[in-house]
């Protein structure tokens, strides 16, 4: 299996230079079938390196694969090496499927656009440098992959550059995330220091041994770390981007929030969660970050008229979700709203992706109406996605992997209280916006007609992530009812267990809250937005939900405290003041050269009287010395 | 036979060097500003027989034999100048051919 492994990320490269130096020549159907099939063959190497990873004895193992050494020099050795453990066989599982079903859905919604092929080249390397950032045994390489799937982003955010809106968009996604990789490079460089390597493994073998817990340099580095994934992960304070990242067509937002891009600081941190352990008040931070997060972006979800806006506002509330349960030091719960999130959200997107392409490109939600006859099957499947979303008890995957992060908020040692309320409420809201997104794009009347029914190509993705969406929650049921626990056993040996506090109220207690809190939810927006009751007054201040709408004003204060006086500086600076020096030394030599040319006037006597007083002046001062 | 200091004769060689260098300054005919050089050098090569004969050495004579040559080929040069100077500009004026210079910019 271990020589597989290359192959997994490698053959989507493979795709995307073939369709980059090939793709003039090519039709568009042999770089559909290309760039499809290379992410489909890499879903069913990890499918097969999956089964023969079960099939093993112990949970702990893992495939290495050595493709080249990519450095090594004064003591430090990095190469492209490859490790496939049970958190990267998640992520790779999760990337390589959700991607092909994207991809394959990608070939009918890009088939009218004259960028075919630089669309799937794009894709391929996203999915590439995300298989790279997952399957990487150490952090160079990992941080390799990290600024692939970064210009990747920025590539897809601005696919269609002809609107400079679209590429202010990727601009801002690329500068905000590159701020937290920039603290990220420089927690690298802390670990290089204290440990002298980068091999991930090492790396958290060492750290326990030469840090004690909360230890300054533990702090850091995991501080850090954190800036680099709450960067990627677009949560507070630098969850601007993600919105903004909607400029780029739907299959890209699918695949930027579902499989790749969003996830990697979970995954981040997932994996050197040693680190984070080793320095408890990080680890506080990573939940209170989760918590905040999770509910601003709600709010703002709450009041957006634009299908994807509101979508994007909940991948981030719900990557909030996800920093919470990483927070609390539920790992695997984490890692399996992760999966189960990419399920749901890439749903979402596709079909929110099919509505917007099939209504003309019309965005704005309250234009839309009715759609639930005239387009059945993307309905159904929305509906699901918002139900596995929302968490709706029992039929749906999202309410056993929400359910498990609420749980663990409460009651795991490193849990709140509070962290639960915010999480519980937060729960309230997903429902809320969601079903009023539901109620207020396929019920009511029918607004504007859409062009034509999908066809079989959008068809069959959106109808097995729906499937996934309901079942896929069955694989890890709670310890009260099924106990089944096929998920965390395959992660549980790379993760230490959760640790609950003594006086742990019952589990079925949470369960039954979480589930009246999500229909609650539902029969709210079923009374606003389907019914059209009046809002109460209170909830209704234009002012406050013009602020949520703007995203809480951080575009606003990022606006004032760092771009305005950026510009500024640049205002002032447009001449530039260093160049002035440069400029003023210049131009001094050529004045003295003007003043000295004057001497020179071509009378011959002048000359010689100079240089006879010169010598008597020089002879003096010698005779004198 | 009357022995002469050598800061006598240092002085003498000294006064010659200053009458060819005032002439030098003062004159403006170019002949005589080249004849004034011609003394000039007199004056030095005198300087070196001077110290050549105090110290008893050759040093001095075959130095001066060497400013005769370089002066010769100096003067052959400097008239062979002055001619085409005289063809050019129909004057001997040194002061009067100064086009030789740096064009004024300021």
């Amino acid at each position: 299996m271990e020589a597989y492994i290359g192959l997994i990320p490698g053959l989507p490269v493979l795709s995307f230079l073939m369709i980059v130096f090939l793709g003039r020549i090519m039709s568009r159907r042999a770089i559909a079938i290309i760039a499809v099939g290379s992410v489909c063959f890499s879903a069913i190497l990890t499918i097969m390196a999956g089964i023969s990873f079960i099939n093993a004895d112990s949970g702990g193992t893992a495939f290495t694969s050595t493709l080249y050494t990519w450095m090594n020099a004064g003591g430090f050795s990095a190469g492209i090496t490859l490790k496939l453990d049970a958190l990267s066989l998640v992520f790779c599982f999760v990337i390589t499927f959700v991607g092909a079903l994207i991809h394959l859905y990608s070939v009918e919604f890009m088939q009218d656009d004259e960028g075919f092929s630089r669309f799937f080249a794009y894709m391929n390397l996203f999915v590439a440098s995300m298989l790279v950032l997952v399957l990487a045994d150490n952090l160079l390489l990992l941080y390799l992959g990290w600024e692939g799937v970064g210009l990747c982003s920025y590539l897809l955010i601005g696919f269609w550059y002809k609107d400079p809106e679209n590429n202010n968009a990727a601009r801002k996604a690329f500068i905000v995330t590159r701020i937290g990789d920039t603290f990220m490079i420089i927690g690298l460089f802390l670990l290089f220091i204290s440990f002298g390597t980068l091999d991930i493994d090492t790396l958290m073998q060492q750290a326990p041994v030469q840090w004690h817990s909360g230890s300054p340099l533990a702090v850091i580095s995991a501080l850090l770390l954190l800036g680099g994934a709450v960067g990627k992960s677009a949560q507070l304070p630098l969850q601007t981007w993600l919105p903004d990242a909607m400029a780029g067509p739907s299959p890209v937002s699918a695949l930027i929030h579902a499989a790749t891009m969003v996830t990697a600081g979970v995954y981040l941190i997932a994996r050197t969660h040693v680190l984070f352990s080793l320095a408890p008040a990080v680890q506080t931070l990573v939940a209170i970050i989760g918590a905040a997060t999770l509910l601003i972006a709600g709010f703002s979800a709450l009041n957006q008229h634009d299908l994807k806006r509101v979508l994007a506002y909940s991948t981030i509330s719900q990557i909030g979700y996800m920093f919470l349960a990483l927070g609390v030091g539920a790992w695997s719960a984490a890692i399996f709203h992760f999966m189960i999130h990419a399920f749901f959200k890439a749903l979402l997107f596709l079909a929110a992706g099919s509505v917007i392409l099939l209504l003309h490109e019309e965005h704005d939600m309250h234009k839309m109406g009715g759609l639930r006859k005239s387009m059945p099957l993307v309905f159904i499947t929305f509906l699901i996605g918002g139900a596995s979303l929302s968490a709706l008890p029992l039929i749906t995957a999202g309410f056993y992997s929400k359910d498990e992060i609420l749980w663990y908020s409460w009651s795991s040692v490193m849990g709140e209280k509070w962290l639960w309320l915010a999480g519980i409420a937060g729960a309230l809201i997903t429902s809320l916006y969601t079903f009023r997104m539901i109620f207020l794009t396929f019920f009511g009347e029918l607004k504007i007609e859409p062009k034509h029914k999908p066809g079989i190509l959008m068809g069959i993705p959106l109808a097995i992530l729906a499937f996934l969406s309901l079942t896929g929650g069955f694989i890890q049921l709670p310890e009260n009812f099924g106990h089944v626990h096929l998920f965390s056993n395959l992660l549980n040996p790379l993760f230490p267990d959760v640790r609950f506090t003594g006086e742990a109220l019952p589990e079925w207690l949470f369960q039954v809250i979480s589930a009246i809190i999500a229909l609650g939810g539902v029969w709210l927006a079923y009374h606003y937005y389907y019914k059209k009751r009046t809002i109460p007054d209170l909830f209704n201040q234009h002012r406050l939900n013009d602020f949520f709408y703007k995203g809480w004003g951080f575009d606003w204060l990022y606006d004032r405290l760092i771009v305005k006086p950026v510009e500024w500086v640049s205002t002032i600076n447009k001449n530039d003041v260093l160049d002035r020096i440069y400029t003023y030394i210049a131009q001094s030599t050529l004045f003295v050269n003007r003043l000295l040319s004057r001497s020179q006037n071509g009378r011959l006597r002048l000359y010689a009287l100079v240089f006879t007083a010169g010598l008597v002046i020089l002879l003096t001062i010698m005779l004198t010395l | 036979m009357v022995t002469i200091s050598m800061e006598i004769q240092l002085l003498f060689a000294g006064m010659i060097f200053l009458i060819g260098l005032v002439g030098f300054l003062v004159r403006r005919n170019v002949i005589f500003m080249l004849l004034s050089i011609e003394i000039m050098l007199n004056s030095a090569g005198l300087a070196f027989v001077i110290a050549g004969s105090h110290w008893m050495q050759t040093d001095g004579q075959v130095m001066f034999i060497f400013i005769l040559t370089v002066s010769a080929a100096e003067v052959s040069v400097g008239l062979a100048l002055i001619l085409q100077m005289y063809n050019h500009f129909r004057t001997l004026d040194a002061d009067s051919i100064s086009k030789l210079r740096d064009k004024k910019v300021i």
